[in-house]
């Protein structure tokens, strides 16, 4: 199927309404008779509520309702457990939160949900909203994760002793402990990974229709799984039958995990659309999306390797302590687990000893955001890498190639639980070493010397772990021949109108302007789970590939009888059925309008043609990869300019190379914006939020960036039929000790040897002066 | 009421003098293709034309817009530079998410309506007051170029 099927960089299909103002996001949807609400959010990260009083802000003008906290228990609504703990894993039981839809008696972070104004229009309910008045007792706040776990300190729930929720810990501490005693080098670092906000561009929002004839709700809502809002907020919340709510995620503009799961605003305005009658509308101001939205990272690790004379790695140990933030909200346990499980990336590192434990602080609670831990273990182990390389004097790639795991050792089980099927990690390595000119470095290390300017360089090399849970495909032919693929999963930028189509194409030969994408209705698709954690790929795609395989079945007897031909001389090619041995054939498209024939039975026994698929990403894929990074220092001010960057990728078969190169594109962006500009800070004595807009959270922008250099060198995958893994993590997984790294490369003449993230140029400048200061 | 000009025709408003234009857009008439994003002109997702020019719409009060010509993304693709930003788009597989993708080609656009061979450093700094999260900067650098390229009859 050369042209338009799999691996080919056909043009997005989805592209024509973005690019005209003809997109549809729930903001750009409004509907008769709707009305606007707004929320009030804990100014405070800790206090008691003493009282509420909310009758000067119901008798402001256009002033629909006002809802507290006890309005919500009064009205028997439910609060938000987390989606999962560790122990569905075989790990700790923990200790779990229920997250209320508003707050009545103690808030635990800025931005805990206290009330909810609806209003005629958005102005009269900002307006109402300031005439709430609510009797906080403040109360000290733990915002910062150590503080959080040292020894005597407060408890934020007051069940959970030392506010940590759960301790998660792999490996072999007694034969890790003899490895580090008889080993020739060790080598240690401690590490900070900075609090970070996925910021989509368009902030969260939902708007609540409820139909009082049939005692049924619809929610429109920016979500990147709409099955799962409905699940969560019908048990957990509303507690009615899951067929009594829709829910609609039209186009959504950017997830990265910020949108997986439901917020309270999403339960709020289904409640507030009955107690109204109305439609109700809520949409964050970017201030509120700070405040608000879930945070992610927020880590703390101390880890060390111990390494024989050659270099060759005995033994890793590692202790985190990782924020959950004031619940136990959302998706939070999985960046937690993951950053655990990665560490030893693809590296056969002998024996390990490794442990994080999840602590609560009086912050925004954390969630998934794109790499959701596997950023987090990929920085430890190459920042480890790094300095072992230059504590035994060896070349930082040929440390890596020594200690990788070889294609000849596939499939290989690593200490924490994985299983990598496939993979040759030190060619892709030395592959994105040569295409980034590896050994030309030292001209140009000296040509910057001479512009005044440091530079330096990194190579890392991560691996990943793709698709989570399992998810339904559905092909649905329409009387006219045309067929729809009805996707589980739930595409915000990743163009899945456009892969699923080549992927139809390809096995089904039908053309992709036949083809059409529905998704993101829980009316029109029966289940799916969404998209996040690289899934839609391989579960997406691997029930496509079963569902198409059904529609071949399916579709064969009526073939065999307008052939008049027996089924079993009937082969699949090219878009329909031929007869071996004779030219006979008929299109899949003429036996799909067959099946719709209105009298009698169609032959087969079904009216229609449509089939579904399932696949289970058990076992997941590991994408990996190599980055190869080159910046330059100016030492008088501390900027860092990325001079180039080298990425060589093996997500096993590439269905389309363009949208594939965009994905990397976006997680390198994401990842160097962590490593060099973005952090979410909190006072810490205060608690308040210091980054609550864009002029003080720095998000990346067009001028940061060079050119990126991405290629792709793949293994397929040996566990699915596409041979698929991955890709939407990638790039954000890899590219913070690759920044990292080649900072500290260009530093350590001056004596510098670490540096946190974000390293802006202030903190850049003073390391240097600093260090200058040592040395004078 | 106020009486703007907008993509050419002659619309009365009701808004108060002080509305930012990106709500009489978006609430007043419809036009939905404009997004919000920041309300602080930090993000450039509700960047709009005012005699061609870009600006921010959600920091632009509608009494400054009186007497002016405000152009949207709905009427680019009838002007030859809007339709040769589009068309590079798409062929430069531009847009992920798509949100902040009518910012970004109105900003692209104003840059080549006014500089037909702009430099990486040209497109740099008519660019970098649009977040794009999705993380669509090197795309966009080569779009431009090559929208450049088609208006100047070499592509």
């Amino acid at each position: 199927m050369a042209g338009f099927g799999i691996g080919q960089p056909v043009i997005r299909l989805e592209d024509a309404r973005f690019l005209t103002g003809q997109g549809r996001y729930v903001g750009d949807v409004d509907l008769a008779r709707q009305a606007h609400a707004v929320v009030l959010y804990s100014p405070h990260p800790h206090a008691l509520i003493r009282s509420i009083d909310t009758r000067a802000a119901r008798e402001a003008p256009g002033v629909l309702a006002v809802l507290t906290g006890a309005d919500a228990e009064a009205a028997g609504l439910g609060g938000f457990p987390p989606l999962f703990m560790p122990a569905v894993r075989g790990q700790a039981v923990g200790f779990r939160t229920l997250r209320p839809v508003l707050v009545a008696d103690r808030v635990r972070c800025i931005g805990d949900r206290v009330a909810l104004v609806v209003a005629e229009s958005l102005a009269e309910a900002r307006d109402a909203l300031e005439r709430i008045v609510v009797d906080y007792q403040p109360l000290p706040a733990l915002v910062d994760i150590e503080t959080a776990a040292a020894p005597g300190a407060e408890a934020i729930w007051p069940e959970c002793h030392g506010n940590v929720a759960f301790e998660l810990r792999h490996g072999d501490p007694a034969a890790t402990a003899t490895a580090f005693e008889r080993a020739d080098h060790v080598v240690s670092v401690r590490l900070r990974n900075n609090r970070l906000i996925a910021a989509s561009i368009e902030p969260r929002c939902a708007l609540g229709v409820y139909d009082t004839g049939a005692d049924a709700w619809t929610l429109y809502t920016a979500s990147q799984n709409p099955h799962g809002v409905r699940t969560m907020i019908c048990d957990a919340v509303l507690r009615v039958p899951q067929s009594r709510l829709r829910v609609i995620a039209p186009d959504v503009g950017g997830g990265f995990g910020l949108k997986t799961n439901p917020y309270p605003e999403d339960a709020l305005v289904l409640w507030a659309a009955k107690v109204c009658g109305r439609p109700v509308k809520w949409v964050a101001s970017r201030s509120e999306s700070f405040l608000a939205d879930n945070h992610a990272r927020d880590q703390v690790v101390e880890g060390a390797l111990a390494l024989d004379a050659t270099g060759r790695i005995v033994a890793l140990r590692a202790q985190a302590l990782h924020a959950l933030g004031s619940y136990t909200f959302s998706a939070g346990v999985a960046p937690i687990e993951t950053a655990l499980k990665l560490i030893p990336g693809f590296y056969d590192i002998g024996t390990l000893d490794v442990s994080t434990r999840a602590v609560f602080t009086h912050t925004s609670p954390m969630s998934s955001y794109r790499g959701a831990g596997r950023p987090e273990a990929t920085f430890l182990m190459e920042r480890l890498l790094d300095e072992a390389a230059v504590q035994l004097g060896i070349d930082r790639l040929e440390i890596r190639v020594r200690n990788a795991i070889a294609p000849a050792s596939m499939p290989y089980a690593t200490p924490t639980g994985m299983v990598y099927d496939s993979g040759d990690f030190a060619g892709l390595m030395s592959a994105c070493a040569r295409a980034a000119d590896w050994s030309g470095f030292e001209a140009r290390c000296a040509a910057s010397a001479r512009a005044g300017r440091l530079r330096g360089r990194s190579i890392v090399g991560y691996i990943e772990q793709g698709g989570r849970f399992n998810d339904r495909m559905e092909l649905r032919f329409d009387p006219a021949g045309g067929v729809s693929v009805v996707a589980g999963t739930h595409s915000h930028g990743q163009g899945h109108a456009t892969t699923y189509a080549q992927m139809v194409h390809e096995w089904l030969g039908l053309p992709l302007e036949q083809i059409r994408f529905v998704q993101g209705d829980t009316d029109q698709v029966p289940f799916g789970r969404g998209s996040f954690a690289a899934r839609a790929s391989l579960v997406g795609g691997c029930a496509l590939r079963l569902a198409a395989d059904a529609i071949i079945e399916r579709a064969r007897p009526m073939a065999a009888s307008i052939l008049e031909s027996a089924e079993a001389d009937l082969t699949f090619a090219q878009g329909g059925f031929q007869v071996a041995g004779t030219d006979r054939s008929v299109s899949l498209t003429e036996v799909a309008r067959a099946a719709f024939r209105p009298s009698g039975l169609p032959v087969g026994g079904a009216v229609g043609l449509e089939a579904s698929g399932s696949w289970a990403a058990e076992p997941p894929n590991y994408p990996n990869g190599a980055h190869v990074c080159e910046i330059e220092v100016d030492p008088e001010t501390g900027e860092v300019s990325i001079d180039r960057y080298t990425v060589v990728d093996d997500i096993g078969t590439v269905v389309n190379p363009m949208i594939c190169i965009g994905q990397v594109h976006g997680g390198l962006a994401q990842g160097i914006g962590q490593a060099l500009l973005e952090s979410v800070i909190h006072d810490p004595d205060s608690g308040q939020l210091l980054t609550g807009s864009f002029a003080d959270y720095a998000m990346p922008r067009a001028d940061d960036f060079p050119a990126f250099e991405v290629g792709f060198r793949s293994t397929p995958c040996s566990t699915n039929p596409i041979g698929i893994k991955g890709v939407g993590e990638a790039g954000a997984v890899a590219s913070p000790p690759a920044i990292i790294n080649a900072l500290i490369d260009a530093l350590r003449s001056q004596g510098i040897h670490e540096i946190e993230m974000p390293a802006t140029p202030a903190r850049i400048w003073q390391a240097i002066a600093r260090h200058r200061g040592d040395r004078a | 009421m106020a009486t703007i000009n907008v993509n050419g025709r002659s619309m009365k408003v009701d808004a108060s003098p002080d509305t930012p234009v990106l709500w009489v857009l978006r609430d007043e008439l419809g036009m939905t293709g404009t997004k919000f994003g920041c309300g602080m002109a930090l993000c450039g997702a509700c960047t709009v034309h005012l005699d061609g020019a870009p600006v921010r719409s959600c920091s632009l009060p509608v009494s400054a817009a009186v007497g002016h010509r405000i152009t949207t993304i709905e009427a680019m693709s009838g002007t030859p530079v809007g339709k040769a930003v589009q068309t590079s788009w798409v062929a430069n597989d531009v847009p992920q998410c798509g949100y902040c993708q009518s910012g970004q080609i109105m900003s692209a656009s104003a840059l080549l309506a006014k500089n037909r061979k702009p430099s990486d450093a040209d497109i740099d700094q008519a660019m970098s007051g649009n977040i794009c999260r999705c993380g669509t900067y090197n795309q966009i650098r080569a779009a431009i170029k090559q929208a450049a390229a088609s208006l100047n009859g070499r592509a």
